[in-house]
């Protein structure tokens, strides 16, 4: 089990690491291969993981070898395989594989092809230390790599040089991939915060150590633990106010876009609270956990509301993954870990799907994400048309798709828990979602063809890059159904995981799950009545529309980019250049180079001692010494 | 009656004689007068307090002094002699011939 669990592991590390060695060179197509396969052996080893707990329920624990030990402070290489790091593993894995390959075909011809897989590779690995440690330092190493990995990829056209905001709202790759590392760090420090408020009342990081504690500490403490925790997870998991970082991060190459929102880094964060659910759960932090869960219905609306007017397809899917998130987050405030984590991974899922079919259209449109300049696509792009229907019936949340189970069990919970207000947000949010995704597919494949006259023929993607997406859509379709399976492995873990509806809920869950799926039917239904007709019928931009308030507060992403630029960025570079003038160099600067000076001074006067002539230096040497025998005078007087 | 702090009182004036010498010399063998009467003034001084403290390591090092400083003067001067050779001059202000 031990080598399951190094493979597992460190099979992406490898990957990355060999890429790397070609990372200078041009492209070469097995270092695609040969990382994609390291990928593959990857999720081999985790899901032999996973069949191992399901059948034996042992869970695996190794400790690879000492890390930091001094003094009282002790910390393992450690790694711990129960059932939510073996949840997140086989999730990640598959999707990183799905995406490896689906790379191959996508940055074909990248010059940067190699380097790409590297930073592709260890962007896995970061995820798998993150979600494999059995302490929260191993974690928080995970989530820093995490964070570096985004850096590179998100820049990874680091070359493209900056935008207007008006022409495109996230500036350029290096500009989205600054802000997402920066606005990380941000909430790191909240983070880091909190693992050092544990260990300084637990001494302890390893996780069930710190948790076996929990019940002794006070509830400022527990409170104070709770909230630093939960700003490490919205800065990776982009909760609102530091949401802005995600959808500007789709600068980056697709595969990345579908990495990042599917499967790694901004789940870290649902994971972290899902993770510390013992102390998410206890009494004393029921204020934060209800708190997390009014965030996350508020940036599920709040995204969702944002995504109805986009015109970009790759950001109507980030504002998505937003949405989705918010749910997450919902879930897991309100005490429904197991359902919250179940979420993550059928919606791993389908986004993956969504992502690099948006990728297809991507690449056979020339780069091209308007989606005024579309249509009709499907008729072209056949294959890419049917995953991304299915991952958008699966977003919109209509059985049997997996969107749907997931989904519904969270809005059930909302109700259950009585916060009928929340209920009622996600209930309308579950339409937009349907709206929104739906409107995507039918403004990019249906309606009236808006490409030809702009002069683009579009193509559809390689063959082997359509056959390696179709185990995400099968599993788009079918992970809801076992979801009653994965409650029973699940729930073993433990007490704090379990989440079980009251009877009155159960009577009433068919007449919720039919109002969610009306919602969603009526959310689609509109959609296509005023996107996907064709002829007199069909869709018009209109002036009227896009001069209204809503739609520009919701185009200009509530202004809330702009008001960052405003009073954060722009105070913060003023404030900058005033230190750097004022302070940098008439302070710092001028002292460093005052001390050479007065060397340099001292040097230049002091040179005529040096006349040649013998008599001086005696003279000299005869000053000195009477300034010693003074100084020893001095000195022998206060002695 | 002759005490120490006469002997100390002697030793010092002569030291100051030898210094001034030094200091105010530009012939080099003169220089090396002076340094002598400096070194003689500093053996003076360890006989005196020798004697006074009844301790005789001082007398002992006035004779080391005495010896090392014949040896030095020998040396010294076999290079006077070389350097007159050479320059045809024994003159301080004629030999400089490093700056800074």
């Amino acid at each position: 089990m031990e080598n399951l669990v190094y493979i597992a592991l460190f099979a992406p590390f490898v990957g990355s690491l060999f890429a790397s060695l070609f990372g200078m060179s041009e492209r070469k197509i097995f270092v695609g291969i040969v990382a994609s396969a390291l990928i593959g052996l990857s999720f081999i080893a985790s899901a032999l993981l996973a069949f191992n707990l399901y059948t034996t329920e042992t869970v695996v624990q190794v400790t690879m070898m000492d890390w930091i030990s001094a003094g009282d402070f002790n910390v393992e290489f450690g790694f711990v395989i129960d059932q939510i790091s073996v949840t997140m593993m086989t999730v990640v894995t598959l999707v990183s594989t799905i995406v490896h390959v689906y790379a191959v075909g996508y940055m074909d011809h990248d010059k940067s092809f190699n380097r790409f897989f590297s930073y592709l590779s260890a962007f896995v690995f970061s995820m798998m230390v993150l979600v494999m440690s059995d302490n929260f330092l191993g974690l928080f190493i995970g989530w820093e790599g995490v964070g570096v990995c985004s850096w590179l990829l998100v820049g990874f056209w680091y070359h493209k040089p900056d935008q207007d905001r008006k022409d495109n709202p996230s500036i350029s790759p290096s500009w989205a991939a600054n802000e997402a590392f920066i606005m990380n760090r941000i909430a790191d420090l909240g983070m880091l915060i909190g693992i050092f408020i544990l260990y300084w009342n637990t001494g302890s990081l390893q996780y069930d150590e710190v948790f076996a504690q929990l019940p002794y500490l006070n509830e400022a403490v527990l409170t104070a633990a709770a909230i630093a925790l939960f700003i490490g997870a919205m800065g990776k998991s982009a909760q609102f106010p530091l949401h802005t970082w995600l959808t500007d991060a789709m600068e980056g190459p697709t595969p990345v876009s579908a990495l990042i929102h599917a499967a790694t880094m901004v789940t870290a964060g649902v994971f972290l609270v899902i993770r510390a659910n013992p102390l998410y759960s206890m009494p004393e932090v029921a204020g934060v956990s209800f708190f997390i869960a009014s965030l996350g219905t508020f940036v599920a609306f709040y995204a969702a509301s944002m995504a109805l007017v986009e015109r970009d397809l790759k950001r109507i899917i980030a504002y998505s993954t937003l949405s989705q998130l918010g749910y997450m987050f919902a879930a897991a405030g309100l005490g429904a870990y197991w359902i919250a984590l179940f979420h993550l991974a059928a919606h791993a899922f389908f986004k993956a799907l969504l992502f690099l079919g948006g990728g297809n259209v991507m690449h056979a449109m020339h780069d091209e994400l308007d989606l005024f300049k579309m249509g009709d696509l499907r008729k072209k792009m056949r294959g890419t048309w049917i995953y991304m229907t299915v991952a958008s019936i699966a977003l919109a949340g209509l059985p049997p798709l997996a969107g749907f189970w997931s989904k519904d069990a969270i809005i059930e919970t909302a109700f259950n828990e009585h916060t009928y207000i929340l209920w009622i947000m996600l209930v309308i949010t579950a339409g937009m979602t349907a709206f929104y995704s739906f409107r995507q597919v039918f403004l990019s494949f249906h309606g009236e063809d808006r490409h030809t006259p702009l002069g683009f023929h579009p193509h559809e993607m390689y063959k082997f890059v359509l056959v390696a997406m179709s185990p995400l859509a099968v599993l788009a379709v079918i992970t809801g159904w076992f979801m009653s399976t994965y409650k029973e492995f699940i729930y073993k873990i433990g007490e704090s995981v379990q989440y079980e509806m009251s009877d009155h809920t159960h009577h009433l869950a068919t007449y919720l799950g039919l109002l969610v799926i009306f919602f969603a039917l009526s959310g689609i239904a509109y959609a296509y009545y005023k996107y996907a007709r064709t002829g007199e019928n069909a869709w018009k931009r209109s002036e009227k529309v896009e001069n209204g308030f809503f739609y520009k507060l919701l185009i200009n992403q509530y202004y809330v980019p702009k008001f960052y630029e405003e009073f954060i960025t722009k105070p913060y570079a003023i404030i900058s250049e005033k230190l750097w003038t004022e302070v940098d160099l008439k302070i710092v600067d001028a002292t460093v180079d005052n001390i050479a000076k007065f060397l340099h001074n001292t040097g230049d006067k002091t040179r005529a001692m040096q006349t040649g002539n013998l008599s001086n230096y005696l003279n000299w040497m005869a000053v000195g010494g009477v300034i010693l025998l003074l100084i020893a005078a001095i000195s022998a007087m206060f002695v | 009656m002759i005490g120490l702090s006469h002997y100390l009182i002697v030793s010092a004036l002569i030291f100051s004689i030898g210094l001034v010498g030094v200091l105010r010399r530009r012939n080099l063998l003169m220089l090396f007068f002076a340094t002598e009467v400096m070194l003689n003034a500093v053996n003076i001084a360890f006989a005196a307090i020798s004697h006074y403290y009844n301790d005789l390591t001082g007398q002992m090092f006035a004779f080391f002094i005495i010896a090392i400083a014949a040896s030095e003067v020998a040396v010294g001067l076999g290079i006077l002699i070389v350097l007159y050779k050479k320059h045809g001059s024994l003159d301080l202000d004629d030999l400089a011939s490093m700056r800074g």
